[in-house]
């Protein structure tokens, strides 16, 4: 199956699971965006053409919120949460910091695929700020050494 | 569980129930909330219970939501003494299980320390933190799993619900609700019991609750706590709630970027379907409801109702004019009731306590109890619960315990990006709804970031418009481009191109892009601009004339150096730094070149001598 029919399938599924109802299409692309990592171009044909909404309105929602990424992203999906707590606390010196281990701005992926740089406004855990989330896990009370420390683990790991 | 018919099934198996719950009984219950997990408290309750098994013994470890003091986490306390032990290692669980849990002895190095006395605290309640606080809303996180419906039952959980759908009208809980007085904790703090009774009045026969967990405020996290260490406190709110107003169906709209909230909300939902507490004929009565969970798609402006009801109808959430209120046409121009969670779940409160006990707390126009996130540049960073007007310094140097380092504080900064900077000299002030309101800020949904003098307050307002002109959806000519200006204004100033004038023409625009905006994004845009204008103008004069930062935080007027009286020479600096500007021989002095430097605190954070200068 090619990479088209394989997405289709997968987003028409999902699309079922959803009822089909035009008001889920949010839900729909949440659950695309997990499947692939991303919102495909064919995935956002496939969910407007099986929930019968224009592409261009598909378009729109995948565009306006924050949450999904058109563009395929890395493995490890290293978070920076901007909130104001962390600001005060430092949080832009270990954007720049993380920019500069990563070689790659907020909003870009590693040419290696392994990782891919976001920022989040608030994650709501402000005791541990400045607070990093590298997929799932919460790295907290981060500085500019634990940022080598923990992308350098990562690396480590994505060798062996 | 079975099917609970009737309110008569409820109370016998609440009462059967509180039976396994026996205070006396040894139990050891553990914060299992998102700060908690941060600092490893899941690794800490999976020893726990391999130590118990080990030492052959019969006690329960309940992971439990939140507790609040989030600074010193994982936290974990012995019940029935309540002991309250504080950053909780996993190569501590051994001696807590042996000795503690076993023998009732106590290990001093895990209580709490008061930093001014040096003495220890033993149990929770009697730490300055939470000695103050009135925990009507937050209280049982600390006691109940959240992902069981027996917990919640065994501390009377839906007796609320019971005795408003068997004993009370629709109307006698609209009339409660008003008679309490109880405001919107979600930032607006328009009253509920009045917004409940014109949707009830509302034509139209098919109405939504909705529960607004899209907590979007940085620096604010009560509602997250909420969602996910109390679920069905929100739940029955809201059913209580719906059957007031003659609603059938609602949904609760929760952050993306909170998944443990949405996984208890969901469980929370699921258990109370099928105890019959959600769905058709709740309790064996007439009234039909049903809850949806909404996650949202990460967009701030989604918090905002008109723009939320949009998400949920599956659109890019812009909002709208609101010429016709949400209580006549909200979801799908449906008569729709929205409040916070942390509005609901103070409803069953209302219900079971009664209205003129609740209206006796609090200040005249604001009642009941707030929660708080109390965060930033403080020491006891966590989430408080206290009744209305209590004023900011008991909240910030009584629970708080001051600012870290001995360091000044500068101001209080609350309301989230439509909230303002509080100055020391209105630390005075007790807090409730007008009160903030009248000094430029406002309560917002609760989050208070404190700075201290490191911080600086022209940066703080970039940062702020940088976050709106992000999060602005772009509808409204006035914010997209007015907050942009703005933005770029401020960033002018902060890089040392600030002209004489810019001030001022920074409040002209102000008034452009609140007066301009549809909705409370644009309408208060302004706040965090016009608020540090108001009180500390000396600060952006220092910029804008003299090129300076007094905080020594925006990077173009700073400059770093090296104090050789304190520079050992142990080239740590020079190691770290990523441009090559430090140079200096072993066991010598230091130096930095100016002109390489990129200002990127790196040789700050790693020397241990202090001896990097910020002027």
């Amino acid at each position: 199956m090619s990479k088209t029919d394989t997405v289709a399938a997968k987003t028409k599924e999902i699309v079922k699971k959803h009822g089909g109802d035009k008001s889920a299409l949010i839900a729909v692309l949440q659950d695309i965006q997990e499947a692939f990592n991303y919102l495909p171009q064919e995935g956002l044909k496939a969910a407007g053409k099986a929930m019968n909404i224009p592409l261009s309105r598909v378009y729109e929602v995948a565009t306006f919120y924050n949450a999904f990424s058109l563009k395929p992203r890395g493995e490890h999906i290293v978070k920076i949460c901007m909130g104001t707590a962390c600001h005060v606390r430092g949080a832009s010196a270990i954007q720049d910091k993380m920019e500069r281990t990563l070689n790659i701005k907020p909003g870009e992926t590693t040419s290696d695929k392994k990782f891919s740089l976001e920022t989040v406004n608030c994650v709501g855990a402000c005791a541990l700020g400045p607070v990093v989330v590298i997929n799932t896990e919460y790295h907290g009370q981060m500085t500019m050494a634990k940022v080598d420390k923990v992308i350098g683990k990562l690396k480590e790991g994505a060798q062996q | 569980m079975k099917i609970l018919d009737d309110a008569l099934a409820l109370r016998q198996i609440q009462d059967s129930l509180r039976k396994n719950y026996d205070p006396t009984k040894k139990l050891v219950t553990i914060c299992a909330g998102t700060g908690c997990r941060g600092y490893g408290c899941i690794s800490v309750k999976e020893e726990l219970e391999a130590e118990i098994k080990k030492q052959n013994m019969n006690v329960e470890v309940r992971a439990t939501g939140c507790f609040g003091f989030c600074e010193k986490g994982p936290l974990v306390v012995i019940h029935p003494e309540k002991i309250f032990y504080q950053q909780v290692k996993v190569k501590d669980v051994p001696e807590i299980i042996s000795k503690t849990v076993a023998h009732g002895e106590i290990l001093e190095k895990l209580l709490y320390r008061d930093p001014d006395t040096k003495e220890t605290v033993l149990k929770e309640e009697d730490v300055p933190f939470y000695k103050k606080q009135h925990r009507l809303v937050f209280g049982q996180n600390g006691m109940i799993d959240p992902s069981r419906l027996d917990d919640y039952l065994a501390i009377d959980g839906y007796s609320a619900l019971a005795k408003a759908l068997t004993e009370m009208t629709p109307e006698d809980v609209i009339s409660e609700v008003k008679k309490a007085g109880l405001r919107g904790r979600g930032g607006g703090g328009f009253h509920a019991g009045v917004k409940w009774e014109g949707c009830r009045k509302a034509h139209g026969s098919h109405k939504y609750v909705i529960g607004n967990g899209d907590e979007g405020d940085p620096g604010a996290y009560m509602d997250r706590s909420l969602m996910e260490g109390n679920p069905h406190s929100v739940i029955e709110g809201m059913i209580i709630g719906a059957y007031a107003i003659g609603a059938n169906e609602g949904y609760i709209y929760v952050r993306n970027e909170y998944p443990l909230a949405v996984m208890n909300l969901s469980l929370a939902i699921n258990s109370a379907k099928e105890a019959g507490l959600l769905g058709k004929k709740i309790l064996g009565t007439d009234f039909s409801f049903d809850i949806h969970i909404n996650k949202g798609g990460g967009a701030f402006v989604c918090g905002e109702s008109s723009a939320l009801f949009a998400s949920i109808e599956g659109r890019a959430g812009e909002p709208r004019a609101k010429y016709i209120h949400a209580v006549e046409k909200g979801l799908w121009d449906k008569p729709t009731v929205l409040n916070n969670v942390e509005t609901w779940a103070n409803v069953p409160v209302i219900i079971n306590k009664g209205a003129d006990w609740y209206a006796s707390i609090g200040t005249e126009g604001s009642k009941g109890t707030k929660i708080f996130s109390l965060v930033g540049k403080i020491n006891n960073t966590g989430l408080i619960e206290v009744p209305m007007g209590m004023t900011l310094r008991e909240i910030i140097y009584g629970m708080g315990g001051g600012i870290p380092g001995g360091r000044k504080f500068k101001a209080v900064q609350t309301g989230g990006p439509s909230g303002g900077c509080i100055p020391e000299s209105l630390l005075d002030l007790p807090v409730d709804f007008d009160k903030l309101y009248e000094v430029g800020s406002m309560m917002g949904s609760g989050g208070m970031i404190v700075m201290d003098d490191k911080s600086c307050m022209v940066d703080v307002a970039k940062y702020f418009l940088a976050f709106l002109q992000e999060e602005s959806c772009g509808k409204c000519v006035p914010c997209r481009e007015g907050v942009r200006r703005m933005r770029e204004i401020l960033e002018d100033i902060c890089a040392g191109r600030g002209k004489e004038g810019d001030v001022e023409l920074l409040e002209h625009l102000s008034t452009g892009v609140a007066d301009g905006s549809l909705c409370a994004l644009g309408g208060s845009a302004p706040n965090p601009v016009l608020s540090t204008i108001k009180y500390f103008r000396e600060e952006y004069d220092a910029h804008i004339k003299n090129k300076r930062c007094p905080a020594g935080v925006c990077k173009a007027l700073i400059t770093y150096s090296i104090d050789p009286e304190k520079c050992t020479g142990c080239t740590l600096c020079s190691r770290v730094c990523p441009v090559e500007a430090i140079s200096g021989e072993k066991k010598k002095p230091h130096k930095i070149d100016i002109d390489k430097c990129t200002r990127c605190g790196a040789c700050i954070e790693s020397c241990k001598f202090d001896a990097i200068t910020v002027e």
